[in-house]
């Protein structure tokens, strides 16, 4: 594989998940309270799929990463200046909700459209990259979605790994039932894959990383288009943040079976 | 390693972002270019481009400031417009102030004989006071502490809407989650700073996944790292102060950002001041954003003789004050934080500027102590460095100390932030000798303009922090003390709790959603965090100090419970826990071995902390 792999990676942002969230309905239906001042992170999926995305660009010269991202512009914009210190990236912002309570056919739509206008990428060393589920909707349709706008049929969902052999097949790891996994091979790209963890850590902050990524961030930010979310796909029956329990509880002198005892009966529910 | 380490040029670059930094950089970015676009201020690093601005930040976001203030905000009004003031989160006009002197209702508070004699008068003529659960509702607030035509703000979010408007610009860069570990030095010239190294264990050593930190030069370099930011810490180490100079006196600001129940009986706007319990000598503060929410803390100043002061369980106190309660009684936290203060004033001013830097905000010692205010006093001097670097730009002249001097100091120095610091000046030296004695000096002061104070001597924390035989003797019998002190070491936990409940302190009813565990208001209360690959920023410098310390104050007053007994008698420091408060710097018993100004703790740069934006 001389001519390396054009990964897009699909990703944005969802509030930092242990920050306090609360629903509230707005204009326009479900969101979360005080959402733009909220601290955002990189969805954690979304997060594994651009370093896995990363590091394989960077194990394959000629290969080049992009970020496709949507969400309020001025979030992405501060998000950004955390994540472009990660991994080089060129990054594709367009602007609109990433609340999760956005219809994932218009989400999917908009980012298949945003990927077709990117002017370099060459379709036939394309590999979809995302999250297999998102912190802020665990739907895990979206990657999905835009694949098939984009016409790719070979998709791998919950991958963990993807080696590249010598004559540039694909072997993807992907998770099924009962913890096991389903080993595939494909010949090539084009493809879809939505990562689950991965195996890699988060890369450390590198300014120089930074300073590269910049260049392009600024510019991207500033033509960012906004995305036609219409809100009209779906109605919403009721919306909750999952359920955090917390039970203090102040003993002293318990021994440690019936503390055990306790912990097991209180999983148990 | 060295031959890893890369290096960039740059024209300016900033350290730390906050209220100081953000009155720079807002003013400075809009020098840069003209409305068309064209460079107005050209880079030497990249000729033809405007200059080039980076900001470093340690925390992993921009909106991780930890204030809750209330404020004139004469010079942050004065950069931007009302309708853009509006557009700021959590900030409101100031509505209603009102002073509080609280009575103690337990018993168990330590008042002097002066304070003892102030309760017997509120209590015999509490009928014709404005008196009601136990607090007096002061009929007048002197003008030097009123911000009646002021600002309720959350920093964090002041921080995060500011960045927000820099970074939107395209002409600062603001990177967070990236400490600045030292300034670097070329005799007594700073030609910019280093970051620090990841992939370090925690004692700083190199791992497999090494990456030294950056060396960014620069022609200028802002410290802005507030008071206890290492780069500030570097430079007063290195330069020391002007004569007669010192940075003795802090505080410790802790506080909970609530949601008030709905009959709380407050309005957005609504400031509230308290003196005189749980301790005389601890202020607090509840100051109402919108929305029903609502800053509650207190301040723990240096010149609060316990050696088991903890902010913890004083804020919870002060919380469950009858006269409080009647507020927050129903609501909820949703975040909690805690601060140092640079409590000295202009006193604690450092050398402002030399060769290649100049420090602005309150690293710098713009806080105003007199009138109780930091933020609006920061964001000027940021103001007054961008014009006289504007200026300097503009004209193609060198970042030197005489150049800096005759702009970012000649303007300093003209400007009410320095006209009412010299007021303030002494304003606090009473406190040293006595709670009472410092309340009357600050009227005195405050009321003559800085003509006649009250005088106190001085003292560093390790001179006047008595054991703690001394300071609980009275109420605890000595032999108590070492049991509670052996019992302590044996189960790794701090001291304060016993001393306190054996002191009289009720034991706090936590209800779960406002009286919590410490503990648990570090889950609650945001997101403590620190990535891994950084060493560890607290240290104990001289270990055999640390074990024939009979105090260790460090542990007691850390907000975050991350400085435990260790098993050699040593504290231990869990990094994750940390909130950089930094409390522990400025609260050591010990004095250095070498400098009797500072502490037997070290405090550098470091990743991580408390993540909360609407602190």
């Amino acid at each position: 594989m001389s001519t390396g792999f054009h990964i897009v990676v699909c990703g944005s942002l969802v509030p930092d998940l242990l920050q306090t969230l609360e629903p509230v309905a707005g204009p326009t239906g479900p969101a979360l309270k005080n959402e733009m001042m909220l601290p955002a992170v990189l969805d954690p999926w979304a997060g594994h799929a651009l370093f896995e995305a990363a590091h394989l660009a960077a194990k394959h010269p000629g290969s080049k990463v992009w970020l496709v991202s949507l969400g309020p512009k001025a979030k992405l914009q501060q998000l950004m200046m955390s994540i472009a210190q990660k991994v080089p990236f060129e990054l594709v912002a367009i602007d609109g909700s990433a609340s999760g309570f956005t219809d994932p056919v218009e989400v999917a739509a908009a980012l298949a459209g945003a990927i077709e206008k990117i002017p370099t990428l060459d379709r036939s060393r394309l590999l979809l990259f995302g999250g297999c589920a998102s912190a802020s909707r665990d739907a895990g349709v979206t990657v999905q979605m835009v694949g098939e706008r984009l016409g790719i049929t070979d998709q791998f969902l919950a991958a963990d790994e993807v080696k590249v052999g010598a004559d540039g097949t694909l072997t993807v790891l992907e998770r099924v039932e009962g913890g096991q996994y389903l080993v595939s091979e494909v010949v090539g790209p084009p493809c879809a894959i939505a990562w689950a963890t991965g195996n890699l850590p988060e890369p450390p902050n590198n300014p120089q990383v930074g300073m590269q990524n910049m260049r392009t961030l600024m510019p991207s930010l500033q033509k960012a288009q906004l995305a036609a979310l219409s809100a009209q796909g779906g109605t919403f029956v009721s919306v909750e943040v999952p359920k955090q329990e917390r039970k203090t509880r102040i003993v002293k002198d318990v021994p440690l079976d019936e503390m055990a005892r306790d912990i097991a009966e209180w999983i148990k529910g | 390693m060295n031959d890893l380490r890369a290096t960039m040029e740059t024209d300016i670059v900033c350290v730390g972002f906050g209220p100081a930094t953000g009155g720079f950089l807002t003013t400075l970015s809009r020098a840069m270019v003209d409305a068309d676009g064209a460079t107005r201020l050209e880079s030497r690093v990249m000729p033809g481009m405007p200059l080039q601005v980076l900001c470093y930040e340690r925390a992993d976001d921009i909106s991780f400031g930890v204030s809750g203030i209330v404020s004139k905000a004469r010079s942050i009004r004065a950069s931007f417009t009302p309708e853009q003031l509006a557009e700021i989160p959590m900030a409101t006009p100031v509505r209603r102030e009102e002073v509080l002197y609280l009575q103690d209702p337990i018993g168990a508070s330590r008042r002097s004989a002066g304070v003892r004699a102030l309760d017997a008068v509120v209590e015999a003529l509490k009928g014709a006071l404005p008196w009601a659960d136990h607090a007096v509702l002061l009929p007048w607030i002197p003008p030097f502490l009123q911000k009646h035509d002021g600002m309720v703000f959350s920093v964090g979010q002041l921080n995060q809407w500011v960045g927000s408007q820099l970074m939107g610009s395209g002409l600062v860069q603001i990177w967070p989650g990236m400490p600045v570990r030292e300034a670097l030095l070329e005799d007594d010239r700073v030609i910019g700073v280093r970051l620090v190294d990841q992939g370090v264990d925690k004692h700083g050593a190199p791992t497999g996944a090494f990456m030294p930190g950056m060396d960014v030069h620069a022609a200028l370099t802002v410290v802005g790292d507030g008071p206890v930011g290492p780069v500030g810490q570097q430079l007063n180490q290195r330069f020391g102060f002007p004569a007669g100079h010192h940075q003795r006196e802090w505080a410790i600001g802790m506080k909970a950002v609530v949601e008030l129940a709905p009959d709380c009986g407050l309005e957005a706007g609504d400031v509230l001041h308290t003196f005189g319990y749980p301790e005389p000598e601890i202020f607090g503060f509840l100051y109402v954003h919108p929305d029903r929410m609502a800053s509650a803390g207190i301040f723990v100043p240096s010149w609060f003789d316990s050696p088991a002061r903890t902010a913890y369980r004083y804020l919870q106190h002060w919380m469950t004050h009858p006269r409080l309660w009647r507020h927050l009684k129903g609501s909820t936290m949703h975040s909690w934080g805690a601060k140092t203060l640079q409590e000295s004033g202009r006193r604690g001013e450092p050398w402002l500027t030399g060769d290649g830097y100049a420090r602005i905000g309150e690293g710098s010692g713009s806080t105003n102590v007199l009138t109780g205010s930091g933020v609006d006093e920061a964001w000027a001097t940021g103001v007054q460095l961008a014009e006289a670097v504007i200026e300097l730009a503009s004209a193609g002249k060198p970042f030197t100390k005489a150049n800096l001097d005759a702009t970012y100091v000649t303007r300093r120095r003209a400007s009410w932030v320095e006209q009412e610091a010299k007021v303030a000046e002494r304003a606090r030296d009473g406190f040293n000798e006595g709670f009472l004695r410092g309340l009357i000096g600050m009227g005195v002061t405050g009321m003559t303009r800085g003509l006649i104070n009250l005088p106190g001597r001085v003292r560093r924390v390790h001179e006047r922090l008595p054991s703690m035989e001394q300071y609980f003797g009275d109420r605890i019998p000595a032999a108590e003390i070492s049991e509670i002190r052996r019992h302590s070491q044996a189960t790794g936990t701090p001291v304060h709790d016993a001393l306190m409940d054996r002191s009289g302190w009720p034991r706090i009813a936590f209800d779960g959603t406002l009286l919590v565990s410490h503990q648990d208001a570090l889950l609650m209360g945001g997101k403590v965090q620190a990535a891994a690959g950084f060493a560890d920023h607290v240290t104990f410098l001289d270990t055999a100090a640390c074990q024939s310390c009979g105090e260790q104050v460090c542990i007691d007053g850390c907000s975050g419970q991350a400085i435990m007994p260790g098993p050699d008698g040593v504290p231990q420091f869990d990094r994750e826990k940390c909130i950089h408060c930094g409390v522990c710097m400025w609260n050591c018993s010990r004095p250095h071995a070498a400098d009797p100004e500072r502490g037997n703790v070290g405090f550098a740069a470091g990743s991580g902390g408390l993540h909360s934006p609407i602190n």
